[in-house]
């Protein structure tokens, strides 16, 4: 059953590798994936330890309902101590190697050490093999994959691997699988590099048992007709992500030349209609009916006729607007680009976009970049940005440490510009004019992210009723709520309830786009709770989900705490508060967050997390939790 | 109504691999690849996927290979099916099948092959694409130069009457 898969502990210094059974009660309390990663690098990584030092531990896990007939249950997902920021390094990505790992046996890897030499990992039902990966050393993430399936005899193996960035401890190194399914955010793949761990593949025909098969098969085609019934999965399975980014540059939610402006005018060739010239058809991961990315042909220039994946719409602002270009091929290379190095594609373009505002301001001269000249717009620059910043060549090498990193090495004149929190950039969303979303950036547990607790549906001005039935449960909320997104009230109860409406998904190993991210009709904690059931026989109710998440979530901040974060760093940078936007509709111009009003939604988020006022979780909340003996294991 | 046949479009195919799972949970209880009875070959260098599964032969070598006549012709439901009854587990059917439709679950110590669900097929169920579809044979010749025709009638009815 789903229930029997194992945890392996893998040292890469001593080649000593021990499998053991997942205990039913750290299912109970953590339920797996992000949530029992999140326990396992409380209790295994040494405080203080080194990110890139053989000290870190590095998690590799797949959610509970990974690989059974939950839809869209693809996710993997990356756990270690960040070297981009210091603090929680996590990561998430779709595509098929979770499945796998599960049919070959197994749900959590917990890695630690360091090989002397270049390494991969081969797990095949139940066994784990280290072998030499001297040859795929200085391989991007294509050939990577290709090479061990090659190795392997298998071409259906599945592949999680870093490329150039991850070997050259790029601060925002990234780990794929596939074309490009990312576990993005916090430098995961520079852990992977420093560890001299190329890859990791897997093959496995173990069969996981399904609970209540019938009726599973009955209720997961209701879920999936729940999820693809609404308009926002129909456009999405027609144009991708990329249909937000028109969207939100309409409304001027996006960011343009680094913060200066927040709407990309005349963004006519990078909006996702145009992707239909390129699109050979659409993507779709484990299970999933959404298929959200394009597989697509690069038309023209040098990479013309590659074939890669997406782009996101993460990719339109890295390539477009952050960066101030507006040409499709750009963005269709920079995607490829990152995506084949292995790196963050967001930290990429923010990173570019900030050296960018720094070079117009004088504080970065052609003297520091080789004679590259950083001007917005120029899609040469931007692309040869890139490939510098992937293998650390001048500038590149500067920017390739990561905002605060880059920021102590070109000098303090240059932290006003840089839009990051916690260390780490945001993606190229202007969040001025909408406080719910300033908010989940300035508190989430990773670092400036959307996907930790990003409260979308604000942006919908959604009936108050339609709010209420999401956010009052399942814990009985009775505080304010309130439907338009310039409102400060009742928004912190959003961020907490998407939070951990994320941990819950993050830890089942489902996709965002199955729950309520961009529609209030999607999947949470009532069909989690029934998919649980018929799927493992596992019963928790609705707020034992709830409750799990608000575990795990509270164990996160309790490791970034134990790093030396403090309320100070649930901050948004100073722009937020001082420069107006000055572009888009009448509901977003002019705008900027409000630092008293902030700091009040700030208060308020602790309080309902039980969390005191330096976001500190007190002995009560611990207690509730049943956490209050947690401590470093032995 | 004419009889039906199971096809599969390569241009649907978005390759999530659902209808594999569907497959082996309405079959087995089980989510395993290896059991089901479809599966969808990718060639992931190009992003191309093509679901295959069993032809429904009409002249079977599974069938013609069998020493047991344990595996038989429902012409009902247009569908080669196997008698477990009579099935020695000898696999010749395994190795005989041209596309790698005939399965042999090594735990049961026995040979699977795609049955249609009885008429209901939950591969085509689920797979919103309809990259794998159940349609009437007699239709699907119809379909298909409609299709091809598209291009060719709308160049003809913008400059054909000129």
């Amino acid at each position: 059953m789903a229930l029997n898969r194992n945890i392996a502990y893998i040292d890469l210094t001593t080649g000593e590798v021990r499998t053991e059974p997942i205990p039913l009660e750290w299912r109970r309390k953590y339920i797996g994936g992000r949530g029992l990663d999140a326990y396992l690098l409380y209790t295994h990584c040494p405080p203080q330890a080194d990110p890139l030092g053989p000290e870190n531990v590095l998690l590799i896990s797949a959610g509970l309902l990974v690989g059974t007939m939950a839809s869209a249950s693809a996710r993997t997902h990356i756990m270690a101590k960040s070297p981009l920021t210091g603090i929680l390094g996590s990561a998430n990505m779709g595509g098929f190697f979770a499945p796998e790992l599960r049919w070959a046996g197994f749900d959590h890897l917990v890695i630690r050490g360091q090989a002397e030499r270049p390494v991969y990992l081969y797990i095949h039902n139940g066994e784990i093999e280290i072998r030499s990966a001297e040859k795929l050393w200085g391989s991007g993430v294509y050939d990577t994959q290709d090479l061990i399936r090659r190795e392997l005899d298998d071409p259906e193996a599945q592949v999680l691997c870093i490329g150039q960035a991850g070997e050259n401890l790029v601060r925002f190194a990234n780990v794929m699988t596939g074309r490009k399914n990312a576990g993005g955010r916090t430098g995961m793949g520079a852990v992977m590099g420093a560890k001299r761990l190329k890859a990791v593949a897997c093959r496995g025909t173990r069969s996981i048992a399904i609970r209540f098969p019938e009726e599973a098969l009955e209720y997961n085609k209701q879920i999936i007709d729940q999820v693809v019934s609404t308009k926002v999965s129909q456009i999405m399975q027609r144009w991708g992500t990329g249909f937000i980014f028109g969207v939100t540059n309409t409304t001027g939610l996006v960011r343009c030349r680094n913060f200066q402006y927040n709407q990309l005018p005349n963004s006519e060739d990078i909006e996702c209609e145009n992707l239909d010239k390129v699109s050979i058809g659409l993507d779709g991961c484990f299970g999933c009916q959404v298929h959200c990315r394009h597989r697509y042909i690069i038309p023209e220039g040098p990479y013309a006729g590659t074939y890669a994946q997406g782009p996101e719409y993460t990719s339109q602002g890295a390539f477009g607007a952050e960066v101030g270009c507006r040409s499709l091929n750009t963005v269709l290379v920079g995607n490829h680009l990152v995506n084949d190095y292995g790196m963050d594609t967001l930290e990429v373009g923010s990173m570019m976009a900030w050296a960018m505002e720094l070079f117009e301001k004088g504080i970065l001269t052609e003297k520091d970049t080789a004679g590259l000249r950083l001007a917005w717009g120029d899609d040469e620059a931007v692309i040869e940005l890139v490939r510098r910043i992937a293998f650390r060549r001048d500038i590149g090498d500067i920017l390739a440490e990561g905002p605060l990193g880059a920021a102590r090495r070109i000098g303090p004149q240059s932290l006003p510009y840089l839009i990051h929190v916690k260390g780490m950039s945001n993606l190229h969303s202007d969040e001025r004019p909408t406080p719910a979303l300033a908010l989940n950036i300035a508190v989430s547990s990773r670092g400036a992210d959307h996907l930790r607790g990003r409260p979308a549906i604000d942006l919908y001005n959604l009936p108050l009723p339609v709010l209420e039935r999401v956010y009052r449960n399942p814990d009985g909320y009775t505080g304010p709520l309130t439907n338009s997104y310039s409102e400060y009230e009742g928004k912190p109860r959003m961020v907490q309830w998407q939070e951990l409406v994320y941990m819950a998904v993050d830890s089942l190993g489902v996709c965002k786009y199955h729950t309520v991210f961009l529609s209030p009709n999607h999947p949470q904690f009532k069909e989690f709770a029934r998919l649980i059931y018929l799927n493992t026989g596992l019963e928790f109710s609705e707020r034992e989900i709830w409750d799990a998440a608000e575990r795990c979530y509270t164990i996160e901040r309790l490791f970034n705490l134990r790093e030396g974060m403090t309320r100070r760093d649930d901050w948004l940078p100073d722009r937020y508060f001082d420069e107006p936007t000055r572009l888009g509709l009448p509901v977003a111009r002019g705008k900027c967050i409000d630092r008293e009003k902030f700091r009040a939604m700030l208060d308020e988020y602790y309080r309902l997390h039980g969390w005191d006022e330096n976001g500190v979780p007190t002995p009560e909340t611990l207690e509730r939790l049943g956490i209050a003996a947690l401590k470093p294991a032995a | 109504m004419g009889k039906k046949i199971l096809i599969t479009d390569p241009e649907r195919c978005t390759g999530c691999r659902l209808c594999e799972i569907v497959c082996s949970v309405k079959h087995d209880g089980v989510s395993n690849p290896a059991l089901a009875r479809i599966h969808v070959v990718k060639w992931d260098n190009e992003g191309f996927y093509l679901p295959m599964r069993c032809q429904q032969c009409r002249e079977a070598p599974c069938l013609a290979v069998c020493p047991k006549g344990a595996i038989r012709r429902d012409e009902a439901l247009d569908c080669v099916r196997i008698d477990d009854e009579r099935c020695i587990g000898c696999k010749l059917c395994v190795q005989a099948c041209p596309f790698g439709a005939m399965g042999w679950d090594a735990e049961r110590g026995r040979v699977f092959k795609c049955d249609l669900c009885e008429g209901d097929p939950q591969c085509v169920r689920f797979c919103d694409m309809k990259a794998v579809d159940y349609v009437e044979a007699d239709r699907l010749s119809c379909v298909r130069m409609r299709q091809a025709g598209e291009q060719y009638s709308a160049l003809m009815r913008r400059y054909g009457r000129g």
